[in-house]
Order: C-alpha cells, then structure tokens, then sequence
C-alpha cells in the first residue's frame, strides 16, 4: 500500500513554495492537484519517477558531457515529475511583462547600432557601452530584416522569498533549454496522464511551428518557400540535442559551418547532392565570434566566410543577428528598468531582482558597507567566474574584492542574495522542497509569442541553488493552469461522476485504486 | 540532401563492409595456411602486402608474425584499415546522421562495436579467432539487411549502396589476391594444394556452395577466378558490385563522369581473360582494377561530397 502524501509535513519555512503556502496549506491553484498528489501517495510516485526516467532514456533525451578519454557521453536528461504549477492570471502578466521587455531590448538594440539616441540624451552612459565586450563595431548601421535583432530570448526568473517574479537575466545570444521544455511535456504526459488531462495545462506543442514562422519572417525573398536551416556547431557540442531536435522538428536543414559557403554574388548556399541550393533565414547557434572567419576571429574552422558580408546586403537573415548580444551584460541589465521608460514610456511590469550599479558614487557606498550581503557580478564575465557571494566570502575575500571594486567600479554590480523559490519533487524518502527557477522564451518576428511557462530547472540537491544540469541540475514540467480548471481534485469529480455515463478512463482508475487497498 | 550527409552515409557504408572484409580477409589466410605443408606456407606477410599498409606496419612492428599481423588487422588503431577503426569511423559517421538511420540500426552498429571491443582478445589468440570472426561477419550482415529492410530508399540510401558496394569490389579482388600473392611455385606435386587454397577463398568470401550450384564444375583457378570477379549474379562478385553502383549512380543529379568510368571499369574486367593471366599477371590486374575504383570514388567525392575545406568556396561550383 502507498503511504499517502501528508503536506503538514513538508518543510517549506523560509523560502517561497511555487505549490505550499505553508506546511498543510496548499496554494489556491494548486489545492485540489495536491490532494490527488497526496492520495498518489509516495510509493505509487517513486514508480511514476522510474517510469519517467525510463521514458527519458528511451525517448534518447540527453546532454553532452564531455568525457575524460576525450570523447563524449550523451547522459541522459534528469526530470523530476512533480510539475511546477503557474496560475494563468499571473501567468499573463509574466507573458506582457516579457514581450515588453524584449521589444525595448530590440530597439535598445537597434539604436546603439545607428544614432545612439539613449546616449545622446543621457539615460545610458557612454562609458558602458565602450566596455562592452559584446558590442560588435562590424554591425553598425546594419538593417536587419524588420528592425529586429534578438528573435529568440531567453530570460531567467526567479521568484524571491517576498512572492515576487524578477528577472535574472536576459540571454539574447545563443539561448538553449527549449527542446526539454518541449520533452518534459510529453514525459510528464506519460507518466501522470490521468492529473494532466484532469487539470489540462496550457499546450506548449506549438512552439516549434512558431518558430519556423518567426524564422520565416525574415525571409530575403518572401515570395518563395524559405529555405531556413539550423547552424550548429557540431555533435560535440552539448547542445547538439537540441538542434538537431528543433531542425527535425521545424523540417529544416541542420548544418554545420562547412555545408555553406558564400559566393560572389554575396547569397548564402549550402552544398546538396544536386549542387548548391540557396539558403534564406539561418537560426545559428554559434557565437558571433566564431560565424564569419572574415568579420570576427580569422581562426575560427566553424563558420562561414563572407557570411556576414551575405547579411549585411540582406541577401540571408541570421537569427538572432550578430552583436544581439551587447544587451546580454549585467551592467546593461541593470539599466534595462529605464531602457523600458525610454523607449516604450512604461515602466517594467516584470522587476529587475534590485541592482546596485558601483559605477555610482551612492551605490558604491552602499555595496561597499555591505559586502557581506550582498552578490558582486564583473559585468563581462560569464558563468559565474569572478563573482563574490558575500555571506559565503571570507573577510580576506572581501577585503581584495572591495580594492577591485574600488579600482573599476564601472565593471561591476551587486545584487542581494536570493533566496530562490522551491517546488515539491521527488527524493529519495518520500517528497521535499527544491529551488527552481525558470527560463521562458520570447520569439520575436512580425508578431511576438512567448512560451506557455518555459523551461522550469531544478538545484536536485538539497539545499543547492544551482540548477545547471552540468551540476546536478535537473528539470520539471511547468505548467500554467486556469483556477477555474484545477479547482476541484481528480478523486472528488470522479466520484461525483459516479453515473455510468462516466469515461472509461476515470471508472478504470477507482478499480485499480480499490484493488490496492 | 546534404553533400555532407550523403558524404557521412557513403563513409558509414564504406567503414562497416571494410570492417567485414577484413574480417573475411583474415578469415581466408589463416585457413589457407592450415592447408598448406609446413615449410612452403607464406606466412602472414601477404595480408599486409595487399592492404598496401607495409610502411606503417614495419614502423611499428618488428617482424611479420602472425600475432603481429592480426593485432595489426583486428585492432591496431594507427591503422585505419584495422575492424576496431573501421567499426570506430562507422559509427562516428553513424553519429552524426542519427535521424536519417533507423534507431534499430544505430543500436546494431553500437553493438557491434561493444562487441568487437568486449571480446577482442579472443579474437588474437588462435582458438578463439574463428568464432570471433564468425560472429562479427554475422552481425555486419545484419546490420546491412536491417539497414536496407528499414531505412527510407531516397537519395540518401543510393549513397549507401555506392559506398557498400564500391568497398565490396575493392575487398573481393583484394582477397583473391592473398592466392595470387602467396606465389606457390609451379610444381607437379603441389596441384592438390591448389585446389584445397581455391575452395579457401571461396569459402570466405562464402561464395563455395553458390560457386557449385552456379558452376557445376569442380574447384580450379579459371572458373573460381571467373566467378569472384565476372559473375553478374553472386553479391560479393567485383562485377555484380559494379553493376550496383551504376544502378545507384543512374538515380542520382549529375551522374554522367561518373557513370563514364564505371564504363571503362566494367568493359576492363568483362574483357580480361582472367584463367589465361599468370599468378603475377593477376596481381597487376587487381593492381589496376584498385586504381579504377580509387578513380571512381575521386569522381563521387568530387561530384556529391562537400569540396575540400582548402578550396575557396566562391569557387566550389
């Protein structure tokens, strides 16, 4: 027998719970899904986990890790199958929050491009941009298709200990995660049919057909059929899954730098069997430094020569456009509240987790005073490099960070630490909170779509914040659900079903629930 | 399709025949030798002589022995022509063309490989090599039927056929060349063991009993020489494989300079008149034929495949 599920118990204290307001007290959305949670009972999801993990291995999904004897291992995709619940109303103003933020990002964008009107009129300084690591001088007074320049973004949220959603940070270069978002769905409706099709989350199917539209958008020559190919680095990159899944699942070709090349007439093509074939719209997922031997480093064996002289004339669109990524820097982040107010005249309806810029004599004070809780960022560093995490710095630490930070104060900013929200998933003794965050993707062409949810990632071990599936990370379902749906529990409508009008699948279920008492 | 994939499929091909053929090389050596009398037996130099490898084997090796030579056929990794690299180069190509090769396919070719790795040291010593041999010859062949029961016969898969069946000729007129390089003088009392050599080489290119219902002659040089090279009907014969790949060459764009020197390839081999060519005669033969289907192979990779990364690509077409 199943040992039922008691929420009284779980400890949930200090932290927000995407699902438990506190011990015993299951958020409005979730009420009825966590009584049939309960009702599953451990064991019985202890089994739905294997099978899931099963499906995953199965299904092949996996991630590069590079091994020690020089090759490389596809390791499978850790899941955990207790979705993380998003109630639609909020979920809305997360979607308008985003779309706003990417467009003023695009013009933002577009702007240090040409006329630098928002550094002309003061809000931005100069000085950011020029440490800029990211800004591209070979993309000045390039026009790329419809004005845009970060066509797919994805933007990390968390949800902090106050209940309230931030924005991490923006990644509007090569952003990657999509395809297990799309994976996850398709486990967790496996694994769990019966919740899935009683509390009928939002699809999240659509996302690859949206995708080609947006692709498509940008075509040169929007009379014919684009030819739209995936530009990949190779298998050995880690994100080789994913390209190779969301060209299977546009129909697109999936190539790699040496199947294009450019001519003299400045077109991109790719050679096929039956001679070279025009290419129109290039979702790449190679770093600007490594598209184009001519334009950025000449030693780069993964891109194409003459490939950005071929966008420059407009003769191939490239998603997302080089330099995109100069708005994907912490200090730019910190500034994204008043590139909002400028250009769109809103204010930011998702916050910025709040930003102390030392670049400024006031916050430089106060970072100063208060390194010991705060997180310091260098603004061109990625991955985590360089970072103080105050509270878990030595005093020693401190002190050289604060003489770094005294010497260029421009290259860095500080934020306080986080506490991340947690989601019940499933452990070895029965169910326990762990922190998530979560990435939703914003595609932007002619029209803009975001993502139902996103990627929900997952820190599996306890008490950890790092959700990198290189370090234990894992990933759950998001789902975004009408309260008007999940308001009554699975078990409750069945039994109030109790005619024989009922569907099959619901009698079915209270047999094998009878059989197992 | 991608010139690079039909290029990864081609080699795919290539790599997973080379691995059985070798296999069927070594298979025939080491049976000619048990037939053969002590002290006229030419040893295991020949298989290195016609894999034309001699520069690297004597590199790395100090002698001729027959460990040396099957460590160097079977596993030697320098060697690209040795099973373990074949089968490592098939399934790197496999790799990177995952979604046009059914799964079935792939998880044959990994087992394959597990295989050949997992058991590889029975395979070097002398009891354990037949049924090592066995085994991996049987689970090529299946991996070749699974491919062409399953996989989608487009463009994609006439690549496959050019590359099995290029590799496939190749190997045949390599393996009648272990009884033409083995030389035995000509000498009234050795014609017992001739005939013992040629029922060798059939058997490993497992052409023995097709040979006999096709035949129906006994065993002797002309005929069995006939059949491994001219005949249109036996699979592994040098001029059915030629037939296959004109049949793939005729479903592909731009075909005609390469269907102009399988021409050449098949009249060459339909003229010769093979029981009438000394044993030395033959070996230049085969010598010929190798160069012919080297040209051949230059043609498609310079049609189809990509162009080599040293050439502009302004001026690739």
């Amino acid at each position: 027998m199943s040992q039922e599920i008691d929420w009284t118990d779980y400890p949930c204290d200090g932290f927000y719970d995407e699902l438990v307001a506190a011990p015993g007290q299951p958020r409005a959305v979730v009420r009825a899904l966590l009584a049939d949670l309960a009702e599953l009972g451990t064991e019985e999801l202890a089994v739905r986990q294997e099978a899931a993990d099963v499906s995953i291995k199965e299904m092949g999904i996996s991630f590069t890790v590079y091994s020690e004897e020089g090759g490389t291992i596809d390791r499978s995709w850790p899941f955990d199958v207790v979705p993380r619940v998003i109630p639609q109303s909020e979920w809305q103003r997360v979607e308008a929050g985003l779309k706003q933020r990417v467009q003023a990002l695009n013009l933002f964008i577009d702007d240090l491009y040409h006329e630098q009107k928002i550094i002309a009129d003061g809000v931005f300084p100069r000085e950011v941009l020029a440490k800029s690591v990211n800004f591209r001088e070979q993309c000045i007074g390039v026009n790329p298709p419809l004005g845009i320049w970060a066509h797919i973004c994805g933007s990390d949220l968390v949800r902090d200990a106050d209940g309230c959603i931030y924005v991490l940070e923006d990644n509007l270069r090569v952003p990657s995660g999509v395809s297990y978002m799309l994976e996850n769905r398709l486990v967790t409706k496996r694994v769990l049919p019966e919740l899935f099709e009683h509390y009928a989350p939002l699809p999240v199917d659509d996302y690859p057909s949206q995708l080609f539209d947006t692709l498509a958008a940008l075509s040169p020559r929007p009379a014919d059929y684009p030819q739209v190919v995936v530009l990949t680095p190779g298998i050995y990159n880690s994100a080789y899954f994913e390209h190779a899944y969301l060209a299977q699942q546009m129909g697109a070709e999936l190539v790699e730098g040496r199947d294009l090349f450019v001519d003299g007439d400045d077109c991109c093509y790719m050679h096929t069997v039956d001679g070279p074939e025009r290419v129109d719209v290039i979702y790449r997922r190679i770093d600007d430094l490594f598209l184009d031997p001519e334009a950025f480093r000449p030693d780069s064996a993964l891109g194409v020569p003459g490939l950005v002289r071929a966008w420059k004339a407009g003769h191939v669109a490239l998603a997302n456009a080089p330099g995109a990524g100069v708005a994907d820097d912490k200090v730019v982040y910190a500034f994204v509240p008043e590139i909002i107010r400028y250009y769109l005249d809103q204010d930011a309806i998702i916050p910025n987790v709040p930003t102390y810029r030392c670049m400024e004599p006031q916050d430089l004070n106060y970072v100063l005073e208060h390194l010991h809780e705060l997180v310091v960022k260098p603004a061109n560093e990625s991955g985590g490099y360089g970072m103080l995490i105050g509270p878990a710095a030595t005093a020693a630490e401190r002190e050289t960070f604060a003489a770094a930070i005294k010497q260029d104060p421009r290259n860095y900013i500080a934020q306080p630490t986080l506490k991340l929200s947690t989601v019940p998933t499933v452990v070895k003794k029965g169910i326990e909170p762990r922190h998530v965050d979560l990435r939703p993707f914003i595609l932007s062409a002619d029209r803009q779509q975001v993502t139902t949810g996103g990627l929900t990632r997952v820190a599996l071990r306890k008490g950890s914040l790092v959700v990198n599936s290189s370090q234990g990370g894992g990933s759950k379902d998001t789902w975004i659900v009408s309260e008007d749906v999940a308001s009554e529990p699975l078990a409750a409508s069945s039994a109030a079903e109790s005619q024989p009008a009922s569907s099959g699948q619901v009698t079915q279920t209270q047999t094998q629930n009878q059989s197992t008492r | 399709m991608l010139s690079r994939v039909a290029e990864n499929i081609y080699w795919l091909a290539r790599y997973i025949e080379r691995a059985e053929n070798t296999a069927r090389l070594v298979s025939v050596n080491a049976n000619l030798l048990l037939d053969l009398p002590r002290g006229i037996a030419p040893g295991w130099q020949p298989l290195i002589d016609i894999t034309g490898a001699n520069t690297l084997f004597e590199e790395h090796y100090k002698e001729y022995g027959e460990r040396q030579v099957v460590r160097f056929l079977l596993s030697d990794q320098r060697h690209c022509g040795s099973i373990m690299s074949a089968l490592a180069a098939a399934r790197e190509n496999c790799r990177t063309i995952r979604d046009i090769v059914p799964r079935e396919a792939w998880e044959q070719l990994n087992g394959l490989y597990l295989f050949a790795s997992e058991e590889l040291q029975q395979g070097m010593t002398k009891t354990g090599r037949h049924r090592y041999l066995r085994e991996l010859i049987g689970s090529t062949q299946a991996l070749t039927g699974l491919l062409d029961g399953t996989m989608l016969h487009d463009q994609g898969y006439e690549f496959l056929c050019l590359g099995r069946y290029l590799e496939r000729a190749d190997m045949t007129s390599r393996i009648a060349d272990v009884r033409s390089a083995t030389l035995l003088p000509e000498a009234e009392e050795l014609r017992p063991f001739d005939t013992i050599q040629w029922v060798s080489v059939l058997k490993s290119l497992t052409a023995y009993q097709m040979y006999r219902r096709s035949a129906q002659i006994r065993v002797q040089r002309g005929p069995v020489l006939r059949f491994i090279f001219q005949s249109d009907s036996f699979p592994r014969a040098v001029r059915y494989c030629m037939e296959a790949v004109r049949a793939g060459l005729e479903h592909l764009p731009r075909n005609e300079a390469a269907l102009r020197i399988l021409g050449r390839l098949a009249r060459s081999l339909d003229n010769a008149q093979l029981e009438r060519l000394s044993p030395a005669d033959l070996h230049a033969f085969v010598d010929e034929l190798q160069a012919g289907i080297g040209d051949l192979h230059q043609e498609i990779a310079a049609t189809w495949f990509l162009p080599l990364p040293e050439s502009p690509a302004a001026e690739a077409d």
